[in-house]
C-alpha cells in the first residue's frame, strides 16, 4: 500500500513536502491506520507523531486522513480508503501550527478550551455528600461530556482557522454548552455574558463540518444552537 | 469576552438578530414584487407608479431599504474579520463600506420619496 506522510522538520527543511512509503500490510488485512504509521515509522524512525491510547479514548492522534480529520487509532484503513485499499494521504491536523510532522501546537485550541471555564462553578455551601442531580438532570449532559479533545473538529471548521484567538471553536462550545447544561454549576449568568461578543459564538457558520468529523459521533453544531438560544432568552 | 471596536452592537447576538429579522423583511419585499410582476401582465408605467406613491408602499420600501443596509453591514463586517487580517486594510475596508451604504440609504429616500 502507497502511503504518502506530510514531512516537515523545521530544523533541517525550509519548506514541508509529502514523502511517499511503500508498506506492506502484514496478511493483507484491513488494520488502522494508527498502525500503518508504525510500519512507515519502521521505516523511518525519525517520522514524528502523538499516540498513546490506541482505542480512540486519549484524543493525541487526530490528523487529516485522505481529506478527512480523524483519530488515526480507529480508522481502519478501508474506510479511510473507501474500500480500495490503494492510498492513504497523512496530514497534521489542518490550521494550526505545524511543530514537525503531523504534531501540530494546539497552544490556541488549548486556550479557548480553558477560555471557556471548563469545570464546575457553584457558589453554594458544599454538601456533606455530592451535589445530586435528578436522572433526568445528568441525562442532558449525554452527548456532551464524552469529548475526548482531539481536536478533529475545530481545526476542520474554517470560522476556528479564520479566528483560532476568538472564536471558542466546536471542541471549546460543545464544553462551554457541557457546563451550561449541568444542574449543579451556577455560573450560568456569567459564563453565557462571556460568550456573547460577535466571536466566541457567533462565528459559527452552521457549516456542520465539525459533526462529519467527530470521531465520538458528538454534534457541537446542536450545543452551539442550544447556547444560542439561552443567550437570546438571558437577553431578551 | 472578545470586544471590537467596529462592531456597533458590540453583542453577537444583536448582529445576529438582526440579520435574521432583516432577511425576513427583505425576503418579505421580494415576494411580494415578483408577485406584483407576476400578476400584472401588461405593467404600464402609470401602474408601477401609482404602486410605489402609496404611504404603505413608501413604508414598505424603506423598511426593505433600511433592513438592505443593516443586513449588508452585518454581513460585509463579518466577512472583513474573518479574511482581512491587516488592521489598517480591514479599516479601511469597513469604511468603504459603510460609505456605499450610507450613500445608498439616502439616496434611496431621496428616489421613493420623489415618487
Ligand atoms: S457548525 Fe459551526 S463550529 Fe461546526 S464546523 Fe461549522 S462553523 Fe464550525
Ligand atoms: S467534539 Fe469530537 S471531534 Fe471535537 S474535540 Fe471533542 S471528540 Fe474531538
Ligand atoms: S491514540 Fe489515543 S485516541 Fe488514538
Amino acid at each position: 500500500m502507497l502511503v504518502s506522510v506530510y514531512r516537515y522538520n523545521p530544523e533541517k527543511d525550509s519548506a514541508p513536502y509529502m514523502q511517499d512509503f511503500e508498506v506492506t500490510i502484514p496478511g493483507g488485512r484491513d488494520v488502522m491506520v494508527l498502525d500503518v504509521l508504525a510500519l512507515v515509522k519502521e521505516q523511518d524512525t525519525g517520522l514524528a507523531y502523538r499516540r498513546s491510547c490506541r482505542e480512540g479514548v486519549c484524543g493525541s492522534d487526530g490528523m487529516n486522513i485522505n481529506g478527512k480529520n480523524g483519530l488515526a487509532c480507529i480508522t481502519p484503513i478501508s474506510e479511510a480508503t473507501k474500500g480500495k485499499m490503494d492510498k492513504l494521504v497523512l496530514r497534521p491536523l489542518p490550521g494550526l501550527p505545524v511543530i514537525r510532522d503531523l504534531v501540530i501546537d494546539m497552544s490556541l485550541f488549548y486556550k479557548q478550551y480553558e477560555r471557556i471555564k471548563p469545570y464546575l462553578q457553584n457558589n453554594t455551601p458544599a454538601p456533606a455528600i455530592e451535589r445530586l442531580q435528578t436522572p433526568a438532570e445528568r441525562e442532558k449532559l449525554d452527548g456532551l461530556y464524552e469529548c475526548i479533545l482531539c481536536a478533529c473538529c475545530s481545526t476542520a471548521c474554517p470560522s476556528f482557522w479564520w479566528n483560532p484567538d476568538k472564536f471558542v471553536g466546536p471542541s471549546g462550545l460543545l464544553q462551554a454548552y457541557r457546563f451550561l447544561a449541568d444542574s449543579r454549576d451556577t455560573s450560568t449568568a456569567e459564563r453565557l455574558t462571556d460568550l456573547s461578543d460577535p466571536f466566541s459564538v457567533f462565528r459559527c457558520r452552521g457549516i456542520m463540518n465539525c459533526v462529519n468529523v467527530c470521531p465520538k459521533g458528538l454534534n457541537p453544531t446542536r450545543a452551539i444552537g442550544h447556547i444560542r438560544n439561552m443567550l437570546l432568552n438571558q437577553q431578551i | 469576552m472578545v470586544t471590537s471596536v467596529t462592531n456597533l452592537g458590540r453583542s453577537g447576538l444583536y448582529d445576529w438578530v438582526v440579520q435574521r429579522l432583516t432577511a425576513v423583511v427583505l425576503a418579505l419585499y421580494t415576494l411580494f414584487l415578483v408577485g406584483f410582476l407576476a400578476s400584472s401582465s401588461d405593467l404600464q408605467f402609470a401602474q408601477w407608479q401609482g404602486l410605489f406613491a402609496q404611504t404603505w408602499m413608501k413604508v414598505f420600501s424603506l423598511a426593505a431599504l433600511i433592513s438592505i443596509c443593516a443586513h449588508a453591514w452585518v454581513g460585509m463586517w463579518t466577512i472583513s474579520t474573518d479574511y482581512l487580517k491587516n488592521a489598517g486594510v480591514r479599516i479601511v475596508f469597513q469604511l468603504v463600506c459603510a460609505g456605499f451604504l450610507f450613500v445608498y440609504l439616502v439616496w434611496g429616500i431621496d428616489i421613493l420619496w420623489s415618487v
